[in-house]
């Protein structure tokens, strides 16, 4: 298990002062000027060294992406977005980062702006989140009476601002372009890349976008040092993780613990284990509603990592576990799902507009087994023309659960169609 | 998608809408938060406004406002408003319960939150209660999922880890017009688990 000193959120439950006293209590805040004096090369390298990888949900390395942003600023100024549209079902990590350790995360942006040569950043957070966003403003406020951003931040000599911006209740605009439209006041429907907002983001101004909790560990990985977060978990997937753990368990909770846990001892140390026992485990949906669920089977030994979820054709995603018993009715949960990304898709592309909408409804039809068998393959085939056909990844996204579902319950979804023509039979 | 048309016919008349002096000042600092000439990226915050400021909803005339204000087309304010699910193109009750039913919370008995909210508010899914008090949406994911199920009243406050009974007791406290306290409705403290926290149990590190 991670040691407490080695937790990046001291006050993730908001035990403690979330203010700025508490802040540098906690060690934020503590000398940023001397880690903006060794330079933006040496932050990116360093950023590259930890291994970070986005904590958003796509895993891509931090300080390969930061390294994206033009070497030297032109006509166009930069800027720094922080992603904290938290949407994607099961994740409420941001939220805890957001509203009892904002100090963490602003002063990432510093560290992280001034390493792209932005002035500015603007974090997105989602409408709903509006005691979260109080408690952003609050603390960008403390932040610059004290000096730490705003003109000749932390006596740097860069002159920093940090924005806080409330979205209106969209998941689409959690992806990174359908939320630079969303901020430059339009619907949130994402752009064709190329191109990459680090050529043409916001305003068409070079743009990078990170995830909340990306942005919030970096102060003290650049503070601790690349080695000791490369030093947690397991190559390519280092460092500590903030894990969400919803569902059927004993004890929901959120905890920081190492890449790679296993997911049994995560479920069981911090969670209170599985309602019933681990024995009544049915599912887990590991990384949020888009990746695929993994059965009991597959939960028994898989680590909790980038890496050993791909292996199982699933994801870590954003690390929302989602936990289902044995008495989870497995194809409704899944079709809750196909009902919340038709809910949730833009409208813009033909596949995920008809798709989402037209998968749910089969989906429907399996809950209740009123469909044909072969109608499990046409479903599949679906999906897959889904997958892969739309301009952003929430086509994808829908696709994935089914075919997880498809995957290691097909069982289940004949057993319940042939009972349904059984029923009907004996009816006729 | 909310999908919803911009002045349909079953919302009422309203003749004129201008913010009030302390909401146009609100809406110009929200304005200088960006570059000149991108005040358009104020639209969401300037539409929050207006929505409190005209009881909730945003009637045909507010939206207007705010596209004059940001000196805007009004079809691209109509667009937005109707873009994202927080905005209300129709009137709705004084407390407007916000159930969310997406899939975590539905695992740990969202369904009975909902009935309890039907029961207890006196009105159906999408409908104001006869008294004016209530009104009820299901809701996606609000991102307080380890204190599932959950709901939120008016787009601010959120109520986590609830059951048919503090569903109810908490509705009938707004009832009585009372201010139940917001978050988890259980003995915890915030997304830790009940019974205590596994991890961060001694005083802070620096970290």
């Amino acid at each position: 298990m991670l040691r407490d000193e080695d937790r990046i959120f001291q006050n993730l439950y908001g035990f403690h002062d979330a203010g700025l006293a508490g802040a540098r209590a906690r060690g934020s805040w503590d000398n940023t000027k001397s880690i903006l004096d060794k330079g933006r090369d040496w932050i990116i390298d360093e950023m590259k060294k930890s291994g970070l990888r986005g904590r958003g949900g796509a895993g891509f390395p931090t300080g390969v992406k930061w390294s994206f942003m033009p070497k030297q600023v032109g006509e166009k100024p930069h800027y720094l977005v922080v992603n904290a549209d938290e949407s994607e079902p099961g994740t409420c990590k941001d939220r805890d980062i957001m509203r009892h350790d904002p100090h963490t995360l602003i002063e990432g942006c510093l560290v992280a702006g001034f390493a792209m040569n932005a002035h500015a950043a603007y974090i997105y957070i989602r409408g709903e989140f509006w005691y979260e966003a109080q408690c952003l403003v609050d603390a960008v406020k403390e932040a610059r009476e004290a000096g730490l951003i705003g003109p000749n931040a932390c006596g740097s000599g860069w002159d920093f601002e940090v924005y806080v911006h409330r979205g209106a209740g969209a998941y689409i605009c959690g992806e990174e372009t359908a939320l630079l439209e969303s901020l430059e006041g339009k619907k949130g429907m994402p752009r064709l890349k190329p191109p990459f907002p680090a050529g043409a983001g916001l305003y068409g101004c070079p743009t990078t976008v990170n995830n909340v909790e990306s942005i919030a560990v970096a102060p003290t990985i650049l503070r601790k040092g690349a080695a000791w977060f490369a030093g947690i978990g397991r190559p390519n997937n280092t460092g500590t993780k903030v894990f969400c753990i919803s569902g059927h368990v004993n004890q929901p909770c959120n905890v920081e613990e190492s890449m790679g846990i296993p997911l049994r001892e995560l479920i069981d140390k911090h969670a209170g284990g599985v309602r019933g026992g681990w024995d009544n485990l049915l599912a887990v949906i590991p990384g949020g509603a888009s990746v695929p669920l993994i059965p009991k089977s597959i939960c028994d030994t898989v680590l909790m990592d980038f890496d050993s979820l791909r292996e199982v054709r699933s994801g870590l995603g954003t690390a929302a576990v989602i936990v289902m018993d044995k008495s989870t009715d497995v194809i409704k949960a899944i079709a809750r799902l196909s009902q919340f990304y038709m809910h949730e898709s833009c409208g813009q592309c033909t596949p995920c507009r008809e798709g989402t909408g037209w998968m749910w409804r089969v989906m429907e039809r399996m809950v209740k087994g009123n469909a044909r068998l072969d109608e499990i393959d046409m479903l599949e085939d679906v999906t897959r023309q889904v997958e892969g056909h739309t301009i952003c990844a929430l086509g994808d996204a829908a696709a994935w659960p089914i075919q997880g579902l498809i995957r290691h319950f097909r069982p289940e979804m004949e057993r319940r169609i042939n009972e349904h023509a059984g029923r009907r039979q004996a009816a006729e | 998608m909310a999908m919803v048309t911009a002045d349909p016919q079953d919302v009422p008349k309203v003749a004129s809408f201008a913010f009030s002096a302390a909401n146009l000042e609100k809406a110009k600092a929200l304005m200088a938060q960006y570059p000149a000439g991108r005040q358009a990226s104020a639209v969401i915050a300037l539409l929050y406004i207006a929505q409190e400021q005209a009881g909730g909803w945003l009637p045909r005339v507010a939206m207007d406002h705010v596209a004059q204000v940001l000196e805007m087309a009004p079809i691209r304010v109509y667009e937005v408003a109707s873009f994202y699910t927080m905005f209300n193109l129709k009137p709705v009750g004084k407390h407007h319960l916000q159930v969310c039913t997406t899939t975590p919370c539905w695992l740990r008995g969202s369904d009975a939150v909902l009935k309890a909210c039907q029961d207890a508010a006196h009105c159906d899914v999408g409908e104001v209660s006869a008294d004016g008090l209530f009104s009820i949406v299901e809701v996606e994911c609000l991102g307080a999922c380890v204190n599932a199920p959950m709901l939120q009243i008016n787009n601010s406050e959120f109520y986590e880890d609830l059951d048919a009974n503090s569903t109810r007791a908490l509705i009938e406290s707004l009832r009585r017009g009372e201010k139940p306290s917001m978050g988890t409705q259980v003995s915890r403290q915030t997304s830790a688990p009940i019974g205590g926290p596994t991890t961060l149990k001694s005083q802070p590190a620096k970290g």
